[in-house]
């Protein structure tokens, strides 16, 4: 029997396992009729979430957790079951700053998030900016982490704005904010109008930077085991499908439609091949991994992901770290993901943990199969994380 | 007697946001300002200092105003999202209308009810009138298209307007789709070709 499924989702093209789950089968396979809603914000995402509007939502990786910890708006507590994405980020700065950044020398090589951050802060006054679309965000982690340890080396500061990314584009043609990091498409839209210059990928700060996921109200996975492990499975095999070339233009053909994204299919494949045309001169730029939606166990929503932004919220707003850590671990369930994705065939790390930013290359660890390939993580500072070690 | 509330409405139609003060100031006492332009729109409501928001909850701008739930400065007021914890059923009235609030940290929940009750009825005229229009204007455009795919037959097969709309209605009915499908498709084919 097909059981109704109601989900939700922010128009962007990470949005892609969902509508693809839908779309291509993948759901319908499984036994689920997938009933997908556009969110206009994801504020609006999260309270159709709480309030039961919905049973499962595309979710910035760091919500749940925030939630967990009790910051901002809690209404309600949600889980992870599944990454839908890794990456998928792009950092802009008006053509003003581009422009100033170009005159002191600085050749947009859209890989060295150092060189590019330190071009960035010396050619602005005295506070760059940035926009951001949701206080809790990967974005807002990905900037934080990013420019905290290169401005204190200038006298120059920098602020963060919520800018809602249907509005990145006209909030830097006005001058609100010099610089940005969205999520594709917004940042191709940006540039396209002429009001932006992309500045690195999301990639360059943190390689393997958990982007969005696919949260569901706590609790809920668990009173429906059923309905949680076909969801999981639909999602698993729509980021596989994604990701296999042949599927390339369809996939972006999908996406384009009205309902779903309403954007031209040129844009969004800017994104899934990793090309993207970086300023208004057309010059173009190539970026391995810049989204992933399956390779490298993308969707495993390791428990050291979840401790790396407790620590960082926590750290950010005064709570306790070692604490804020271990709430943080409990909301990212790697414990339900193995179990219904084993039915799949699908091959899982054999750690729910591991260390993150510790991969400089792509690297053969245990897998509950023989073993699996695991990418690149690094961070841009050459930092390491490891869960077990937080305070180092 | 207490100070009257200040109230902040979020809205870019004129005409909707005096719709909306119209019902509050009916409801009692406030102090209504009106905040129709996007830009710096978290900024613009700390300023104001208001004790409620009220906004459209399809409204993308609602993921700015967020901010201002985590208080940064001493002196700043944390907002709340309204959820109302009695019962809830405020909070579900509120989400049907698609409207949400914020609330001032502390304030007591008789002091809100009336105006959440007179913002929500006026969200729900405006929802209703909004579908009206959308379905109003997609006859329009319906009958248009309709119209101008008659014409195509009437001239391409040399058939009057009687039987053109007939052949339609047909073709419709045989691909079990809606007229306005067939017809969309057919003025479409004929751009094509022409």
């Amino acid at each position: 029997m097909t059981a109704i499924l109601r989900a939700g989702f922010v128009p962007l093209v990470d949005a892609a396992p969902l509508i693809i789950a839908d779309v291509m089968g993948f759901a319908r396979e499984e036994g689920i009729a997938l009933h997908l809603t556009a969110a206009p914000s994801w504020a609006s995402l999260r309270d159709m979430l709480a309030f039961g509007q919905i049973e499962a939502a595309q979710m910035l990786a760091p919500l749940p957790v925030a939630l967990a910890l009790g910051l901002g708006v809690s209404v309600a507590r949600f889980e992870v079951l599944s990454v839908l994405n890794i990456n998928g980020d792009v950092i802009g700065v008006s053509t003003r700053l581009g422009a100033r950044m170009q005159k002191a020398g600085f050749g947009f090589d859209f890989v060295d998030a150092r060189g590019a951050g330190l071009a960035m802060l010396s050619a602005t006054a005295d506070c760059l900016r940035i926009g951001v679309p949701f206080q809790f965000s990967m974005h807002v982690e990905l900037v934080q982490y990013w420019l905290k340890g290169l401005a204190t080396t200038l006298p120059v500061d920098f602020q963060i704005i919520t800018v809602p990314p249907s509005r990145m584009a006209e909030a830097l043609a006005k001058d609100e904010i010099d610089a940005f990091c969205v999520g594709e498409p917004h940042g191709s839209v940006a540039v396209d109008m002429g009001v932006a210059q992309l500045l690195l990928p999301g990639s360059a700060i943190w390689a393997s930077a958990p982007e969005k996921v696919l949260a569901t109200r706590a609790g809920w996975a668990e009173a429906e085991p059923d309905l949680a492990g076909r969801l999981i499975r639909a999602i698993w095999r729509a980021g596989r499908w994604l990701m296999a070339p042949q599927n390339l233009m369809t996939a972006c053909e999908v996406l384009s439609a009205p309902g779903r994204l309403n954007l031209s299919a040129e844009l969004i494949e800017r994104s899934l091949t990793g090309r993207l045309v970086i300023a208004g001169d057309g010059s173009e730029r190539h970026v391995e991994r810049f989204i992933e939606f399956h390779a490298g166990a993308a969707s495993f929503p390791w428990r050291s992901q979840a401790a790396w932004i407790g620590v960082q919220l926590a750290r950010r707003y005064g709570l306790d770290l070692m604490a804020a850590m271990s709430t943080a671990r409990g909301v990212f369930r790697s414990d339900l993901h193995r179990t219904h994705l084993r039915p799949a065939s699908a091959d899982l790390p054999g750690a729910s943990e591991k260390i993150e930013g510790g991969l400089d290359r792509p690297c053969v660890v245990a897998s509950e199969r023989g073993s699996l390939i695991l990418p690149v993580d690094r961070f841009y500072d050459a930092k390491i994380f490891d869960p077990a070690d937080p305070l180092r | 007697m207490a100070q009257p509330l200040s109230i902040v409405v979020v809205e870019k139609d004129r005409d909707r946001a005096l719709l909306i003060v119209d019902g509050l100031r009916a409801a009692g006492d406030f102090k209504v300002f009106v905040i129709g332009d996007d830009v710096g729109l978290a900024r613009k409501i700390a300023e104001r200092l208001p004790d409620l928001v009220l906004i459209d909850a399809g409204n993308p701008s609602r993921d700015a105003l967020e901010e201002l739930t985590l208080a940064t400065a001493p002196m700043e007021r944390p907002v709340a999202m309204f959820v109302d914890k009695t019962d809830g059923t405020l909070t579900r009235a509120a989400i049907e209308a698609g409207m949400s609030a914020y609330v001032v940290d502390g304030l007591k929940a008789s002091r809100i009810k009336p105006i959440l009750d007179a913002a929500i009825a006026r969200f729900h005229m405006m929802q209703k009138m909004r579908v009206e229009l959308a379905e109003t204007r997609r006859a329009l455009d319906e009958r248009k298209v309709i119209d101008r795919a008659k014409g195509i037959l009437m001239r391409a097969k040399s058939i009057d307007e009687a039987a053109a709309y007939a052949l339609m209605r047909k073709t419709a009915m045989d691909q079990g789709r809606r007229m306005a499908e067939v017809a969309q498709a057919l003025v479409l084919s004929a751009e094509m070709l022409k």
